[in-house]
């Protein structure tokens, strides 16, 4: 059970991370900010242009 | 007790994979199930994970797990991160695992379903993975440097600058052909373009929840994006009986191209977070999801392939593509079995996520595994058809006739029985007006996965679904990298446009922004546009020039990989990087050749240009005469380039071992980790 429970965070953590939330809430967290439209709107700001500069394949 | 446990459980492994490789290898006359392709993969991914990647680990690279990463010495909670090895391990996957596997596999399966099987599993066990490994590993060595300026480092400004170029043309020539993929399947396909046309809106609405309802919940809009793209899908069947939507959303070719040069222009210039950054989301969900499904609906359901194990067309006359199966099967086929591009995520990314050294192991060997699966599905959702079928779909009218009556003629006469009203029956099926001509890939894969798909998820009632869901898959996933793709050029010629005019390397710069758009947009749409108007489908001159520049890269990338190895005084293992990259320059220099020189007008560039300078001259034979010079042109001037770092490196290798040449390896210097101190 605890093996399932165990994959299951680890699943959720990898669909976090590669969907940006984990990085959302490291960025709230050093910039001691709350969720808001306008913390989003500066999260996206900084770190568009790294996201936006990573190659995917084809 | 266990060891010997051990032992037994790896003989059984490759006794089964030898016999599921054999069954595959010399089994003619009866079609085979998908079973044995799949009992083969896994055999050989598990061999390869645990001896020969472990031996590279251990006597090349010496791993060393109390080795600080760059993610832990430079941490800073952006882009150097300390992160569970799964994750990373996810993250790269869905990095690499773009249309290309899905792609050329189906593409190659013109030969027959063996020569794509084995190319993949023995490409990624001994090239592909290896590339990805040690590429991965010494950017972690080296702060997670770029391939570029490793290249520029360990090989000289040579390396670096070929590397760059090496790059540009390969995202401009691949961004050319992944539009053309899907003008293809979405020609005269009124569902089709419906469903992807209202992908626009939808990704736009996430965008805006993103930003205003629900700031930071990615998952969850991801969720209501994937269950409104699916009320798409059932919208386009809606749209294609509704005479008037049919007529607006049933579009040629041309126009197809047009919209999509506008959109990928659009796309480039406009914020990143109403568009590109929600489809990419939507694009990543649906492609994780869809890959999975396709996994388990192979196992599960074990089609029979009814492709034979070689035709006739490894004698270079294929109708899909022109050329000898050495060296076109293995530069069709690249993602799946070794992509110089995925050398780009390895220095990129991922190495600032690695927590400790050993996890490159299963982060660059084992995702190019995964990705290697992808293309072994891929085969079989080409192979499941029947073949007169697969190469109506993927036969150019220039080829095999314009009607329907002459392409199933032509298609029957190879061998290969198709009749017109098989095909009208398969279309009417799958919810088209026609499957004929339907080059690029795409389509044939999407008939594949509707009919694995049909054969226990809702029964032939619901194919067309499935079809148009494998459509919108793929289209989705091209749109994507379209998107995301203009963008790092773009990006790129900015940099370099910068060390010239300041104001030029300013991504915020709007008169940049727009200039360095344009001049990307046009390159790859001067690509597709040669595509689309090309009388042999296009296809059959852009992927080949694609896979020859993806392959080019690759070879720059085991280049480095083999002077950072010879520095690091392990020359006796050479071999590992050595001989893939003695097969790569060998496939890629001949493949080249053909493709400039080759006297047959389907496979060389300046013979169709002559065959066309003889032939009846009409409005297009000056540009397509054109094209075919600047396609040989393109294709030699990455030959000359990567000829170079060749020379370079192999000055380097000669200078080191005589020791004339100065060893000094660019590692990062050695921090113990406090991971594992931590771990005591």
């Amino acid at each position: 059970m605890s093996l399932i429970l165990k994959a299951a965070k680890i699943a959720m953590a990898l669909l976090r991370e590669i969907f940006d939330e984990a990085a959302y809430e490291r960025f709230l967290l050093r910039t001691h900010r709350a969720s808001s439209p306008k913390a989003y709107a500066a999260f996206r700001q900084e770190f568009e242009e790294a996201k936006t500069r990573r190659p995917k394949c084809c | 007790m266990n060891k010997t446990v051990s032992i037994l459980a790896w003989v059984v492994v490759g006794l089964l994979g030898s016999v599921a490789v054999g069954v595959v290898a010399v089994h003619r006359g009866e079609p085979i199930n998908a079973l044995w392709l799949v009992v083969a993969a896994t055999c050989c991914y598990a061999l390869g994970y645990r001896f020969y990647s472990k031996f590279i680990a251990a006597k090349i690279l010496a791993l060393d797990s109390r080795r600080a990463t760059p993610a832990e010495r430079l941490e800073n909670g952006r882009d150097f991160l300390v992160t569970n090895k799964w994750v990373v391990f996810g993250h790269h996957f869905a990095a690499i695992a773009g249309p290309g596997p899905l792609v050329g596999p189906v593409l190659a399966a013109q030969f027959g379903y063996l020569p794509g099987t084995l190319w993949v599993l023995a490409g990624a066990v001994f090239a592909g993975c290896v590339q990805d490994f040690v590429i991965l590993l010494f950017s972690v060595r080296r702060d997670g440097k770029s391939l570029t300026e490793m290249a520029k480092e360990e090989i000289g400004r040579v390396g670096g600058f070929v590397a760059y170029t090496a790059v540009i043309a390969i995202l401009v020539i691949l961004l050319g052909v992944a539009a053309l993929i899907v003008v293809n399947a979405l020609k005269d396909s009124p569902w089709g373009t419906f469903t992807i046309a209202m992908t626009i809106p939808i990704a736009l609405l996430m965008g805006l929840y993103l930003r205003r309802i629900r700031p930071g919940k990615v998952l969850e809009v991801s969720v209501l994006g994937f269950f409104l793209v699916l009320l798409a899908i059932w919208g386009g069947q809606w749209a294609s009986l509704n005479p008037k939507m049919a007529q607006v959303f049933t579009l040629r070719a041309p126009t197809l191209a047009i919209l999509i040069i506008v959109y990928g222009f659009a796309a480039s210039a406009l914020p990143v977070w109403l568009l590109l950054a929600p489809r990419d989301y939507l694009s990543t969900f649906v492609k994780l999801g869809t890959i999975a499904l396709l996994g388990i609906g192979i196992v599960a359901l074990h089609p029979t392939l009814h492709m034979p194990a070689l035709t006739r067309f490894v004698d270079g006359s294929g109708p899909v593509f022109a050329g000898k199966i050495f060296p076109f099967a293995f530069i069709t086929i690249a993602c799946g079995a070794i992509s110089g591009f995925h050398s780009l995520i390895s220095s990129g990314t991922t190495p600032k996520l690695i927590a400790r050294e050993t996890e490159t192991r299963m982060v660059g060997y084992g995702a190019m595994m995964a990705e290697s699966a992808v293309a072994v599905m891929a085969i079989i959702a080409a192979c499941v058809l029947q073949p007169g079928v697969y190469f109506a779909i993927n036969s150019p009218a220039g080829v095999v006739g314009q009607t329907a009556a002459a392409a199933t003629a032509t298609i029957s006469s190879w061998g290969f029985p198709v009749t017109a009203a098989d095909m009208q029956a398969l279309a009417h099926a799958v919810g088209e007006q026609t499957l004929f001509n339907r080059t690029g890939g795409a389509p044939a894969f999407a008939v594949g996965m509707a009919h694995i798909f049909s054969q226990s998820l809702g029964g032939a009632t619901v194919m067309a679904l499935w079809y148009h869901f494998a459509v919108m898959f793929e289209a989705l996933f091209i749109l994507t990298i379209l998107d995301a793709g203009t963008r790092v050029a773009r990006f790129m010629i900015q940099d370099a446009l910068g060390h010239i005019y300041k104001p030029l390397g300013r991504t915020s710069w709007y008169p940049s922004i727009l200039a360095t758009s344009a001049l990307v947009v046009g390159a790859w749409g001067f690509f597709l546009w040669q595509g689309v108007k090309d009388p042999l489908g296009g296809i059959n001159s852009l992927w080949p020039l694609f896979g020859i520049a993806n392959q080019l890269l690759a070879t720059v990338a085991l280049c480095v990989a083999t002077t950072i190895i010879v520095k690091m005084h392990r020359t006796r293992y050479a071999a590992v990087t050595l001989v893939p990259l003695a097969w790569l320059v060998a496939v890629t220099f001949t493949a080249s050749w053909h493709k400039i020189f080759d006297p047959n007008p389907r496979v060389g560039f300046l013979a169709q240009a002559q065959a066309l300078a003889a032939g009846p001259a009409t409005s297009a034979t000056a540009r397509l005469i054109f094209n075919n010079r600047l396609d040989a042109a393109v294709t030699a001037v990455l030959v000359v380039m990567v000829a170079l770092v060749l020379i370079e490196s192999v000055r380097q290798w000669i200078g080191v071992l005589r020791g004339r040449e100065e060893v000094r390896v660019k590692e990062a210097p050695f921090v113990m980790t406090r991971l594992a101190e931590e771990r005591g």
